[in-house]
């Protein structure tokens, strides 16, 4: 089984948002709701300071709560690289799944259902990077098979220091942010 | 799904993606549509055209489903976007849908300045125009009413105008942006930095970033390099007032006093030059003067420089090594916005200076020589030639200029000197934002018998107006073609995506009706733009319907440093790079840059310092609702410790107030230790006060509207506007 | 200095969650008063005292099928996606204490139901002629009745312990998340319930019976007021900042006065004095055990969704 994940290189992020620009076009993501964000962490005191970026999103958690907590099904873990959807039809807004969510991913879209990152699996479907991943002009985000051993996402855990958001919380991230 | 397909799906992506955009439309790899996507490959058609919501020129890819505009992506054939664009092409999509747009020509009803128009239809407004245009020229000469404008769209109407005998034509991108560094290069090298910038980013060792905010400023293919020499491992040192994204991802970051670089430079060149860590062949071969200038900067050392600029001694010294352990393949950028202290000219010398002891002009990792494709121009009938001189330097008062100054024709049409001029035309860019102290810009405009402004929305320039004419957006019309000096020879179209909404009309239609009108037909032999493009590329011997398939025409492969056969030419007066500059000994100036101490401002002020958002440019976005929703109001920020002494945090809203009392809108406070303390900063383009942009109207605050008072460089005319100081009005 | 910027601001989830507003809540702390109702009269209906409380055995059932059905409607009210609320039944998803919560809720009414049909209200059986027939039935089988009571105490457990766990299984609410938290509500929606009888019932001893019952959940409420407390004191970072929030942030003066101070101590202690006939029984003292009940469910649904992994001054 695949099991797709990202990683980002914190690195070569600039914090442009192109990747939440184009999360909006790709998916027509209405006007005032993201799926995707930046988050600036910044430590320490001027002139010393250390800056990370890093874009984040839904991190398709293999531990997701959301899962486990909605009523109907509607959250649920697609049967390809272990995405984490959300099935509109199914959906019937109760909200559980936002608040068991430690990143809160997830919103009310305007026609009532929750929507969220879906990691543009109508894109990987058909062999494309998600939106985020093709557009980023630092190249600074990777999507891939993170059991393929030959994968680049692979190479780069095993190559380079991560870290992911917020472990502690137990719901086992798969979005890793390159040191 | 079993996984090996789906492995062999992920690998393919890249090559599909290149391969879509060649042929027009992606193959299908598999027929399982995700239910969720709704997004099938029915009713879609892909077009590619060049973005403009910058002049950076991108190439896209625009992606029309069931006829309406869905999104935007780079061309992979394009090598400024490489396939990929920054956060505002890929959100140019708002700006089509933008309610705010204007939507029929306009003509003012009342006061100038009052906002209240009639809508008239196209002929009434030529009409109009042409009418008022016949009668200044007829008061005054041709010669009395000129152009601004901004971008490749102005081109016709500057054709139509000079048709009708004016040579007054200028562009805020000199005076208020990179004149004052094209200048200076040019006096060093001979040649001038341009735009797209020759900088060889990607294989640069060592990069130097003085105040150029790379990753906020979103010039994309020099971000995406940035993230290649990232990627690359070079060593990056960061000059900046304000802990920038750049000065992030640096190895030496150097918190400089504002307005006091030139002493860094100065010492990091005496650096390298007492310790002998220059080029020392390149400087033999190809220096002019070097050992005047050696004597002159021998007084720099670090221990002088660090009372002016805050940069420890040592500091210094390690960065200028750093430096010099990578020459040639170090790169001190030379930054584009350098109307920064009204001695920007010399400060950008310097930097050509460093650059020379580095030996990177020329070479790898330095600065690359572009190269272009060669195009034949559509033959014209000449033009008529001006009776006088251009307006906006008289008696060549900036003797360096090498383009036009707008504030120049500014300073005239207020004083009537040289000669009056009555009629402006401002195309695509909204002056009272883009030049320094509005008050004057108005004052200007008041003296103005014709103001006619073409904009997509009702920008602030557009509310001075007495005629304003409604643009198609780029996304919406042709333009000339975008032959572009690059890495590699190029052509680019720029070709209609959708339809306009409503009335708005393209800017060569514009200037062409507008020439009929003023009976000067035979300036336009061509009936449609369509007919003008196919006539220069077929003249060039390219293929017109080749090029709308693609968007991009590509040459072969060119030298482009001196090691691999560019022609090592510095066309100096003395053929060689001027490391003492006779032209500017001659004409009264420094020879070889000296210092000035920066004028402080009034005690409990703070320099207003501004740049770019990356999600934003200039004051051209605020109604795009895809970008604003990105970041729909600028803050000031104020260095941590004094927001705490001012009882301020992140989040309040605050005014600022300048030495000469103008207040802004308000502002929202990011209180932050990424900032000096003796300096607040905000972000350029915001504050709009245009009540017909409702959607944009007062949004944070206005720098321009703060940047009273400027310097003028006296060597080229350019406006140093880091010159004003604010403090801080508690919002109540 | 560490300093966190977001660019994410979506409705009801930025700058801090605000997904639940009053219909939560007001489901939860009705829910939680039906489940006190249940287990009382399925504990006398169990016990055969029917005589001794007629009010718990036979007005307090139909009650509570009043109040489930607002409790109902309010959660209806909170869907985002109403026409869709149909799909809850279409599947039992194990893990979901929402779907355990719906599946348990369509169980409640017929349980109610039969409560009810035990002693029909007048104005029903008036009406509903048939009602009385299928009322003989039960009454001529006693095991029946006391089938009925225990199955109530059960369902009335169950759904009392849900209202908790529905909160508590929320991990990424660093308040909520705490095994304590089904005690607490199930003991509220005793003490509220007994409260509730105490205040309305027509016989001095059943009234008296109840005061006494709802005493005794009050201590056990307090006790586990403070087990909570001190759970997430001796926890984590994030959890002592979410017991903040109640300790001494933003909900302290609602928690401390309205939930502990009125809502707690002060009726345990007036119904302590009537209880030992010092004083007469005041129904100022179940009115505030009630509202009490109320503000609990509010200050922990709210002060729940600001609590949060980030808040610990480490993140956000
Ligand atoms: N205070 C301050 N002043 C500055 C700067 C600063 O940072 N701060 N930056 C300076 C620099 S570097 C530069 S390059 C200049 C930039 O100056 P400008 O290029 O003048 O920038 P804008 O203010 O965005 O004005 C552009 C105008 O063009 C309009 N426009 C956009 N698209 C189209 C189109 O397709 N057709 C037509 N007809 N109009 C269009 C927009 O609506 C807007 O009114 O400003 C300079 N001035
Ligand atoms: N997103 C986005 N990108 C853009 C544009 C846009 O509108 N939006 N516009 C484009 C254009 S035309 C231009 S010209 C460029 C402009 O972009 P740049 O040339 O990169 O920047 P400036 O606006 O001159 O400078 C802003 C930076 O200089 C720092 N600074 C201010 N004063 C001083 C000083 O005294 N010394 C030093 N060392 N640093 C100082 C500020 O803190 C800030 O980080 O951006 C281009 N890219
Ligand atoms: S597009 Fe890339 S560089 Fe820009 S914010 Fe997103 S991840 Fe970072
Ligand atoms: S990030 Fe949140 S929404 Fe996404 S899978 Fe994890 S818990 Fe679910
Ligand atoms: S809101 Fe929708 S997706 Fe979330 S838990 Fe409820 S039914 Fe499931
Ligand atoms: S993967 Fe797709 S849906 Fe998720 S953030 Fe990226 S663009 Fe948006
Ligand atoms: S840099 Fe960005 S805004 Fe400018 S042309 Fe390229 S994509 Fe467009
Ligand atoms: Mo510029």
């Amino acid at each position: 089984m695949a099991r797709f994940g990202m990683v980002i290189d914190t690195k070569k992020c600039v914090g442009c948002m192109d990747c939440v620009v184009a999360c909006k076009t790709e998916n027509n993501v209405p006007e005032g709701f993201n799926r995707d964000w930046i988050v600036q962490d910044a430590r320490g005191s001027f002139p010393t300071v250390n800056l990370e970026i890093r874009s984040e999103r839904c991190n398709h958690c293999d531990n997701p709560p959301c899962v486990y907590c909605c009523p109907t099904g509607a959250s649920h873990i697609h049967n390809l690289g272990g995405v984490v959807l959300v099935d509109h039809e199914l959906c019937i807004g109760c909200k559980a799944c936002i608040a068991s969510c430690p990143y809160d991913a997830r919103f009310v879209h305007p026609e009532g259902y929750v929507d969220k990152c879906t990691f543009c699996i109508h894109r990987v479907e058909e062999g494309l990077d998600p939106a985020c991943v093709s557009v980023c002009p630092t190249y600074c985000m990777y999507f891939g098979d993170l059991e393929d051993p030959n994968s680049e996402v692979n190479k780069l855990l095993n190559s380079r220091k991560h870290h992911a958001v917020l472990p502690e919380a137990g719901t086992k991230p798969q979005i890793f942010y390159l040191e | 799904m079993d996984n090996i397909s789906r492995r062999k799906f992920l690998k393919i992506s890249a090559t599909t993606i290149s391969a879509a955009a060649t042929l027009g439309a992606v193959g299908k790899i598999t027929a399982d549509v995700n239910k969720i996507s709704g997004n099938t490959t029915k009713g879609l058609r892909k077009i590619p055209t060049f973005c403009d919501i910058c002049f950076w020129k991108c190439g896209v890819i625009a992606y029309v489903k069931d006829g309406k505009l869905w999104k935007l992506e780079g061309n992979p054939l394009d090598p400024l976007s490489r396939g990929r664009l920054c956060p505002r092409g890929t959100g140019g999509v708002g700006s089509h849908y933008d309610p705010d747009r204007l939507k029929s020509p306009l003509i003012r009803k009342n006061n100038r300045g009052k906002e209240e128009w009639v809508a008239v239809t196209w002929d009434e407004a030529f009409d109009y125009i042409a009418q008022k245009m016949q009668d200044i020229k007829s008061k005054y000469g041709a010669e009395s009413i000129a152009m601004f404008s901004h971008g490749i769209g102005g081109n016709f109407l500057k054709h139509t105008l000079k048709a009708f005998g004016t040579n007054n034509f200028a562009a805020p991108s000199f005076a208020q942006c990179r004149g004052p560094r094209d200048v200076g290069f040019k006096l060093t090298f001979g040649e001038d930095v341009s735009s797209p910038e020759r900088t060889d980013i990607k294989n640069s060792k060592c990069l130097v970033l003085i105040g150029y905010h790379l990753g906020e400023n979103m010039h994309n293919s020099q971000v995406q390099e940035f993230s290649e020499a990232i990627k690359k491992g070079a060593s990056i040192i960061v000059v900046d007032p304000r802990f920038s994204i750049a000065a992030s991802k640096a190895k030496y970051y150097l918190p400089i006093k504002p307005g006091t670089d030139l002493a860094l430079i100065l010492a990091w060149m005496n650096v390298i030059v007492n310790e002998n860590l220059y080029d020392r062949e390149y400087i033999e071969k190809y220096g002019f003067g070097f050992e005047q200038f050696k004597a002159e900067i021998s007084n720099y050392t670090p221990e002088w420089a660090y009372p002016e600029t805050g940069i420890e001694p040592d500091l210094i010294r390690n960065t200028a090594y750093e430096m010099a352990k990578y020459k040639p393949a170090t790169l001190v950028h030379p930054g584009r916005h350098v109307t920064w202290y009204g001695d920007d000219t010399q400060r950008s010398r310097a930097i050509a200076l460093l650059n020379a002891l580095l030996g990177s002009w020329g070479r790898k990792g330095g600065f690359y020589t572009p190269v272009s494709m060669d195009l034949p121009d559509y033959p014209y009938p000449s033009y008529p030639k001006p009776t006088k001189p251009k307006v906006d330097n008289p008696d060549l008062k900036y003797p360096f200029a090498i383009e036009t100054v707008t504030n120049g024709i500014r300073e005239a049409t207020i004083s009537g000197n040289p000669y009056p001029v009555k009629g402006w035309f401002v195309y695509a860019t909204n002056l009272i934002h883009a030049l320094p102290n509005e008050d004057e810009t108005i004052r200007a405009i008041q003296n103005l018998d014709l103001l006619v402004v073409i904009d997509v929305i009702p920008s602030e320039i557009a509310g001075w107006a007495d005629v304003v004419l409604p643009e198609s957006i780029y996304l919406e019309r042709y333009d000339d073609l975008n032959v572009e000096w690059f890495r590699e020879p190029f052509i680019s179209l720029r070709q209609p995506v959708v339809d306009s909404p409503n009335d708005q009309k393209p800017n060569w239609w514009i200037a062409k009706k507008l020439a009929e009108k003023l009976e000067l037909s035979e300036f336009y032999p061509w009936e449609n733009i369509e007919d003008y493009l196919e006539y220069r590329l077929s003249a060039g011997g390219y293929d017109f319907e080749e090029l709308k398939k693609t968007g991009i025409i590509k040459g072969s492969p060119q030298p482009i440093y001196f090691e691999t056969g560019v022609p090592i030419e510095f066309p100096t007066p003395s053929g060689k790079i001027e490391f003492y500059s006779l032209q500017l000994a001659k004409a009264g100036f420094d020879p070889v840059p000296k210092y000035k101490k920066p004028e402080e401002g009034p005690p409990g002020y703070f320099r207003l310092l501004y740049g770019r958002a990356p999600v934003h440019s200039f004051s051209r976005t605020q109604t795009n609702r895809i970008l604003m929703d990105m970041y729909n109001e600028n803050e000031v920020w104020i260095n941590k410790f004094i927001a705490d002494r001012l009882g301020l945090k992140s989040g309040d809203y605050v005014k600022l107030k300048n030495q000469d009392g103008v207040v802004s809108n308000k502002i929202k406070v990011k209180a932050t230790e990424r900032i000096r303390p003796d300096c607040v900063y905000i972000v350029h383009g915001f504050g709009h006060n245009s009540k017909m942009l409702k959607f944009a109207y007062k949004k944070g605050a206005s720098d321009s509207q703060l940047i009273k008072r400027y310097v003028i460089d006296p060597l080229m005319g350019g406006t140093g506007m880091n010159v004003n100081f604010v403090t801080i009005e508690m919002e109540v | 200095m560490n300093e966190i910027t977001n660019t994410r601001m979506n409705p009801g989830i930025d700058p801090s969650l605000s997904i639940w507003n009053w219909e939560i809540p007001i489901y939860l702390f009705l829910g939680g008063i039906v489940a006190g109702m249940m287990i009382i009269s399925g504990y006398f209906l169990f016990k055969g005292r029917t005589k001794d409380v007629e009010c718990s055995c036979f007005l307090v059932p139909f009650i509570s099928f009043i109040l489930l059905s607002f409790g109902m409607l309010a959660l209806f009210l909170d869907l985002e996606h109403k026409a869709y609320v149909w799909r809850v039944y279409t599947t039992f998803k194990i893990k979901s204490p929402m779907s355990w919560g719906s599946w348990i809720l369509i169980l409640i009414y017929p349980i109610l139901i039969l409560n009810i049909l035990i002693r029909i209200p007048d104005f029903l059986s008036k009406k509903l002629k048939f009602l009385k027939s299928i009322s003989l039935k039960i009454n001529s089988h006693p095991t029946a009745i006391k089938n009925i009571g225990l199955v109530s105490m059960i369902f009335g457990a169950l759904l009392g312990i849900y209202t908790g766990v529905l909160l508590s299984s929320l991990g990424a609410r660093p308040l909520w998340n705490n095994s304590t938290l089904w005690i607490l509500f199930l003991l509220s929606g005793l003490s509220s319930a007994a409260a509730f009888v105490h205040l309305i019932a027509k016989s001095k001893y059943e009234s008296h019976l109840l005061a006494k019952a709802d005493n005794v959940f009050l201590s056990l409420e307090l006790i586990v007021l403070v087990l909570f407390l001190i759970g997430l004191l001796t926890s984590t970072q994030v959890h002592i900042s979410a017991a903040e929030f109640l300790i001494s942030g933003n909900y302290a003066p609602l928690f401390w006065v309205f939930v502990i101070g009125l809502g707690i101590i002060i009726p345990l202690i007036i119904q302590l004095y009537a209880v030992n006939n010092k004083i007469k029984h005041q129904p100022v003292a179940p009115i505030m055990v009630i509202i009490g009940g109320l503000i609990l469910r509010f200050v922990i649904v709210n002060a729940g969704q600001a609590s949060h992994w980030f808040n610990a001054g480490m993140l956000k």
